[in-house]
């Protein structure tokens, strides 16, 4: 995983409320045994007017204009701004490889989906709960014609608007430190291999038939 | 001390390592495997050069993609070459890594979460994940069972650990019983209507009272299934005689003086009686109908008897706009009623509503009648071989058969299709599964919620009708 430093992004707001994985992500682009190839594909349904399917290219389908992240003045995005609810549903992790292919690491929200929400951190991508007041000040920067940029910089918590205003945000400092330093969870958790060891000797004598069945 | 719930003893009895930061390992028993969300986990295990903790803590069966047709063909019968390949890498990673999996030809294949108590790799007291996000259907069974990303399989292949953190503590507690001809999937539509999509976001849910007490191991199992509907990701039913019955003679369950053992460690799987939830739901299960899903999220709900609301009805910030949408999206007018919604197709299946009971609710209800000739399609898709064989015995099939409904082969079909089995645009399907959101079973498909038995009902009537002015009368009656 790339480590996360600070950087300055447009926002693309998409005002819907409980915006499911099913949409950011639709089944048919699930089949893939890879974990890139899903950008072109995010919000598919709502991106483009024809059903798409994984054997057509963007340049094939037909452009639905009225979609938020169509209108050329939020074209590179790397901020996705969203309402209650994002990333409902299923568990598909595919959802935040489509999120991050297309180009954003950042999505902020009023609220999340749990499994969303801890598979944004597993791939480099930084979800943030903000209070609902401020995320409807967002949307009005954001939809207006100058749109809205900010910095993000997860180091100290803090988004900065154009006018220097600051916007402090939480994050979980495990989370925090795998994002800053790029570290994969897996390696992490290795560590404590002799804890799991020790927990493994203890729960097998405790509850036996948990062991050695699906052979 | 204050007492804990079943939800903070299945923690505590898992807990690997508490970090300062909040966060814990918690040690998972089961990982079941399918093959939409393993394949790139195994290639991340590859690329590291890692091998898989413990093998036999997982088990495997392809569902999302598999055919439910002409299923003699095998892989080969599957027509979608990206489909084909993605059930072949499971099966090729299964054999690599040495995990035990019933692949497409096995008689146990199944939805994996049909699959899983069935076989009794699900087990009381375990942590069971999956990459799949209604792997919260086996916390029926007093486990703690949740959902996890593609990154979290690899996570848990290669530690046998998950990281996370500590949920909040729900109760839905029912009073009463469900009336006659009112389902768990029922309870489960009302519980979503109620405390809505986000309601249980950030907790864990124990069903309790007297109508979860009273249901079925199957019917807890439908109930726990949609918890990650209600936004929790697991959901859960205390240890009683019920799960110890079910559990019982399943091939993989500890058998003889090992199940005793077991059983007794099993019956602690409560929570104790001064424990404290965190939030508490209370329901009138006695006051339930049944409930018919009207709009693109499982909180639009209603009763059979009811409407589609009003506009001026809705409450919330956005909900307005949202019912909107969805009211558009489903081609429904605002305040008409649900008794007037026309059916094109019938879906009976998923691993909310594919076990053998779930079948014989609907079978009962179409015996002797047949399906409206309005209907374009009415399917039945069993959740495994077993139940399949089962139901086969009982003669279920031609009640379905002469009915007018296809007999399929188990796997997920049209709850999610990603096979061929699919809605057209514009139509309106009566599906036993969980989740109605736009393009679910079909681009522009329109899916209604609804059990069994009403699901059923719906075919024979071509619009959704009150199963319970069914049952009892004419044919059908009784099984
Ligand atoms: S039946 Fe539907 S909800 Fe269940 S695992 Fe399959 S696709 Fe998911």
């Amino acid at each position: 995983m790339k480590a996360f430093e600070r950087f300055v992004g447009r926002v693309a707001p998409l005002n819907r409320a409980n915006v499911d994985t099913d949409q950011i992500i639709p089944k048919q682009f699930l089949k893939s045994i890879r974990r890139t190839g899903f950008g072109d594909n995010l919000f598919d349904g709502w991106r483009y007017l024809d059903e798409g399917d994984p054997s057509k290219t963007p340049n094939e389908r037909r452009i639905n204009p009225d979609f938020v992240l169509n209108s050329p003045r939020y074209q590179g995005a790397s901020i996705l701004l969203a309402q209650d609810n994002f990333g409902c549903g299923s568990s598909r992790e595919h959802a935040v490889w489509a999120l991050e292919e297309y180009g954003f690491r950042v999505v902020l929200a009023p609220s999340f989906a749990d499994i969303f929400f801890s598979n944004c951190f597993k791939n480099g991508v930084l979800p943030i709960v903000l209070d609902k007041d401020i995320v409807e000040e967002m949307f009005r920067f954001a939809e207006s014609e100058k749109g809205l940029e900010l910095t993000v910089d997860l180091a100290a918590q803090r988004l900065t608007l154009p006018s220097g205003e600051q916007v402090a945000f939480e994050v979980d400092g495990f989370r925090k430190h795998c994002l800053l330093e790029g570290l994969d969870d897996i390696g992490v958790t290795l560590k404590d291999a002799g804890a799991i060891s020790d927990f493994e000797i203890h729960h097998r004598a405790r509850s036996p038939w948990l062991f050695d069945t699906m052979r | 001390m204050a007492g804990r719930t079943l939800y903070d003893k299945l923690w505590d009895a898992h807990l690997v390592k508490q970090r300062d930061d909040g966060t814990a390992l918690i040690y998972i028993d089961r990982h079941l495997l399918h093959e939409v969300t393993s394949p790139q986990a195994f290639e991340g295990l590859r690329l590291a050069g890692r091998q898989p903790w413990r093998v036999d803590a997982n088990i495997a069966t392809p569902d999302h993609n598999v055919p439910t047709q002409k299923r003699a063909e095998g892989i080969a019968g599957i027509m979608d070459p990206i489909s084909r390949i993605q059930v072949q890498t499971l099966d090729d990673n299964c054999e690599a890594f040495g995990i035990l999996e019933f692949p497409i030809l096995d008689a146990r294949q199944g939805i994996v979460h049909v699959v899983g108590p069935e076989q009794g790799a699900t087990l009381p007291g375990m942590t069971v994940v999956c990459g799949d996000s209604h792997t919260s259907t086996h916390g029926a069974l007093a486990a703690l069972a949740h959902g996890i990303g593609t990154s979290e399989v690899e996570h848990v292949l290669a530690t046998q650990c998950l990281i996370q953190r500590k949920a909040k503590n729900m109760r839905i507690m029912t009073r009463g019983r469900l009336p006659e001809g009112v389902t768990a999937k029922d309870l489960a539509l009302a519980i979503i209507g109620r405390i809505g999509t986000a309601g249980g976001t950030g907790y864990t849910l124990e069903f309790a009272g007297e109508a979860v007490q009273a249901l079925s191991l199957e019917g807890r199992m439908t109930l726990c299934n949609m918890s990650i509907e209600a936004g929790a990701r697991a959901g859960m039913v205390a240890f009683d005689d019920t799960t110890a019955d079910y559990v019982r003679g399943r091939p993989y369950a500890p058998r003889g003086e090992m199940f005793e053992r077991a059983e007794a460690q099993w019956r602690g799987l409560v929570s104790d009686a001064d424990a404290i939830f965190d939030a508490e739901v209370v329901i009138d299960a006695s006051a339930l109908e049944p409930q018919v899903s009207w709009g693109t999220s499982p909180e639009m709900v209603a009763g059979i008897s009811g409407r589609v609301p009003e506009l001026s009805a809705a409450t919330r910030p956005g909900q307005r706009e949202g019912w909107e949408a969805a009211l558009r999206y489903m081609g429904l007018e605002p305040g008409m009623a649900i008794k007037d919604i026309g059916v094109d197709r019938i879906f009976i299946g998923s691993c909310t509503n594919s076990r053998i009971e779930d079948l014989r609710a609907a079978a009962a209800v179409v015996r002797g009648r047949r399906v409206a000739s309005s209907v374009l399609q009415a399917m039945v898709v069993p959740g495994s071989g077993p139940v399949k064989r089962q139901a086969e015995e009982e003669g279920l099939h031609e009640i379905f058969l002469a009915a007018g409904f296809e007999w399929r082969d188990p796997g997920c079909s049209m709850c999610l299709a990603m096979n061929a089995d699919r809605l057209g645009p514009g139509e309106h399907c009566a599906s036993t599964s969980n989740r109605n959101f736009e393009g679910r079973q079909g681009h522009g498909g329109r899916t209604h919620l609804v059990s069994p038995a009403m699901a059923a009902a719906a075919a024979v009537a071509g619009h959704f009708t009150d199963v319970r002015e069914m049952v009892g009368s004419g044919p059908g009656g009784a099984a």
